[in-house]
């Protein structure tokens, strides 16, 4: 009885694993599936490569070449923001703080994943936007810099709860090695745990900027979205998620521009799963 | 753009219940932002008389109204501009006969921060504007500032008219484009919002959104005409030029319960809360 039992349990939880394989697959299956039918129309070349956006003239033209590098430009910015002030956080919270800050500070940081994009994304509309358009002195406040500035605080918490995890994992004695020949406490972080914790570290980055690649809501509403291709932070931009957003309850199921929204679908996909797969080899890279 | 999320939200949870509760005395109107104030508007009052009809409104876009009009998934399209050939193609091919009811006008405005000493252009120069061509406002005179051109995204009806209207002077085989630098917000709230704060922003939306924080310009067809003001007079003796009509598409003729909702916007009183939410009435 007991053995048949652990059997079921056993197979259950097999099955929910092999589940969200499944549909990882299936829903990769679809995006192909509808993505794909727009290279009958337009070559794979000329759509990531074309430089303008104009999908619902006629003829339709479906470059996102201006699109993705403002993708990676926020990006880009929100990781040079981000990523120092994360590990230096997590660096705080798991080797200087005494245990009462760390708790506290452990919590804020859970607090600050919870807060909805969109609510980000007002918070920085109505206060960021016009702090950034003084200081700069710009047309508009509306820009990548915005955006990444706001992505960063999204990336923040993934970022340092990982950074944190691994450095506490760092076995004892490296610490204690360190001190016994003399290192003070800033070398024996820089020099020791640092480099000890460095996969899951970096793990911790990639993740935080997959978080980053992925956000639609703060950064539709507050990079400008203009289809142009970036020449400064301090630009509008538009990305490939927020154009999706914004463009999906109107395409025509069935059109060019359906398809090409789901082409761009592709794209990230690509983007997050390389994304994931590089934090992967990183952290199994240990031992 | 907070309150299209909330549209989002609130017409997956109508369209759930639509779906829960499938009863021929509720209908889903669904389509043009510039609309839902109005269509909400009209549905309390249609509800009032007639406790046991039930109507859900909500937005999105006037292309999103007609999909959803041409997928069976809404009774009633509201929508700022003409279908589209392709449109038409598209129902046809689903069973699904698109019948347009003009209900109202509205009169598109071009709207500056009030600190722009410009206040009146032609159509001509706010072409110029919005395909890029002119990039600073010293050109008419203004301050020496790079000019911030917002516009709807491309879901927008408002987006399609101005385009064809304004920038294409109505031409249909006409090729210009928003400048790709035009920054595509997705509310007319958004744009009030923006050009309320930016004094080189230059937006444009329906009558019903202008407010004490931006100011309206006049427009004159060319250089020859006068510059009209947008205000509702303007709009019925048509001396405006940016005017164009709000509709609602049915699939087939309006019938039952539909036609009853279509018949009281074009009521006495449907009209009387057209002006109240500052559109132009057809009647």
């Amino acid at each position: 009885m007991r053995k048949f039992k652990e059997f079921i349990i056993e197979k259950l939880i097999q099955i929910c694993g092999l589940a969200s394989i499944f549909f990882v697959v299936l829903i990769f299956l679809f995006l192909l599936k509808e993505g794909l039918a727009l290279f009958k129309i337009e070559t794979p070349l000329k759509f990531i490569f074309g430089r303008s956006w104009y999908p619902i003239s006629e003829p339709p033209q479906l470059g996102i070449f201006p699109l993705i590098l403002g993708s990676l430009l926020v990006t880009f910015g929100a990781a040079i923001i981000s990523i120092p002030i994360g590990v230096a956080c997590a660096l705080y919270i798991a080797e200087v703080a005494p245990s009462k800050i760390k708790d506290l500070l452990k919590t804020g940081i859970e607090l600050l994943a919870a807060i909805p994009s969109v609510v980000l994304g007002f918070i920085g509309m109505i206060t960021l936007v016009p702090m950034v358009k003084n200081i700069f002195k710009l047309p508009t406040g509306l820009t990548a810099l915005s955006g990444s500035i706001m992505l960063a605080f999204m990336a923040m918490p993934t970022i340092v709860s990982i950074a944190e995890d691994a450095l506490y994992s760092v076995p004892k004695n490296y610490k204690e090695g360190a001190f016994a020949l003399g290192a003070t406490h800033w070398q024996t972080i820089w020099r020791v745990m640092l480099p000890a914790a460095s996969s899951g570290i970096v793990a911790a980055v990639m993740l935080g900027i997959g978080r980053v690649i992925g956000e639609t809501m703060a950064v539709m509403m507050i990079t400008g979205n203009s289809a142009v291709i970036p020449t400064s932070i301090l630009q509008p931009v538009r990305t490939l998620t927020a154009t999706i957003a914004a463009e999906m309850g109107e395409a025509v199921v069935g059109s060019e521009h359906f398809f090409a929204l789901f082409a761009i679908g592709i794209v990230l996909f690509i983007i997050s799963f390389a994304i994931n797969v590089t934090a992967d080899l990183f952290l199994h890279k240990k031992q | 753009m907070l309150k299209k999320g909330l549209l989002v939200l609130i017409s997956v949870l109508m369209f759930s219940s639509a779906f829960a509760a499938k009863e021929s005395n509720s209908i889903q109107v669904k389509g043009s932002d510039t609309m839902v104030n109005l269509g909400q508007a009209w549905a309390e009052k249609y509800m009032e008389k007639n406790a046991a009809n039930f109507i859900a409104v909500t937005g999105g876009g006037s292309g999103t109204g007609f999909s959803s009009l041409i997928s069976g998934t809404c009774d009633i399209a509201m929508s700022s501009r003409n279908i589209k050939e392709k449109e038409i193609a598209l129902a046809k091919q689903k069973n699904v006969d698109p019948f347009e009811v003009k209900v109202a006008l509205d009169g598109l405005a071009v709207v500056v921060n009030p600190k722009n000493p410009i206040s009146k252009l032609t159509t001509g120069q706010l072409a110029g504007i919005f395909t890029g061509k002119i990039n600073n406002w010293k050109e008419f005179g203004g301050k020496d500032e790079r000019i911030v051109i917002l516009s709807r995204e491309v879901n927008s009806g408002t987006h399609v008219y101005f385009k064809e209207h304004v920038l294409r002077k109505g031409d249909p085989n006409g090729k210009e484009e928003f400048a790709p630098s035009a920054l595509l917000l997705s509310s007319s709230q958004a744009i009030a919002d923006e050009v309320a704060t930016n004094p080189s922003a230059i937006g444009y939306y329906g009558m019903g959104y202008i407010s004490a924080k931006q100011k309206a310009i006049s427009v004159a067809k060319d250089e020859k005409s006068e510059y009209i003001f947008p205000t509702i007079e303007n709009v019925i003796n048509g001396k405006y030029p940016i005017s164009r009509p709000l509709l609602l598409y049915t699939n087939g003729e309006p019938k039952g319960i539909v036609k009853d909702f279509v018949d009281f916007t074009l009521s006495k009183e449907g009209q009387d809360i057209v002006v109240k939410t500052d559109f132009v009435p057809v009647k």
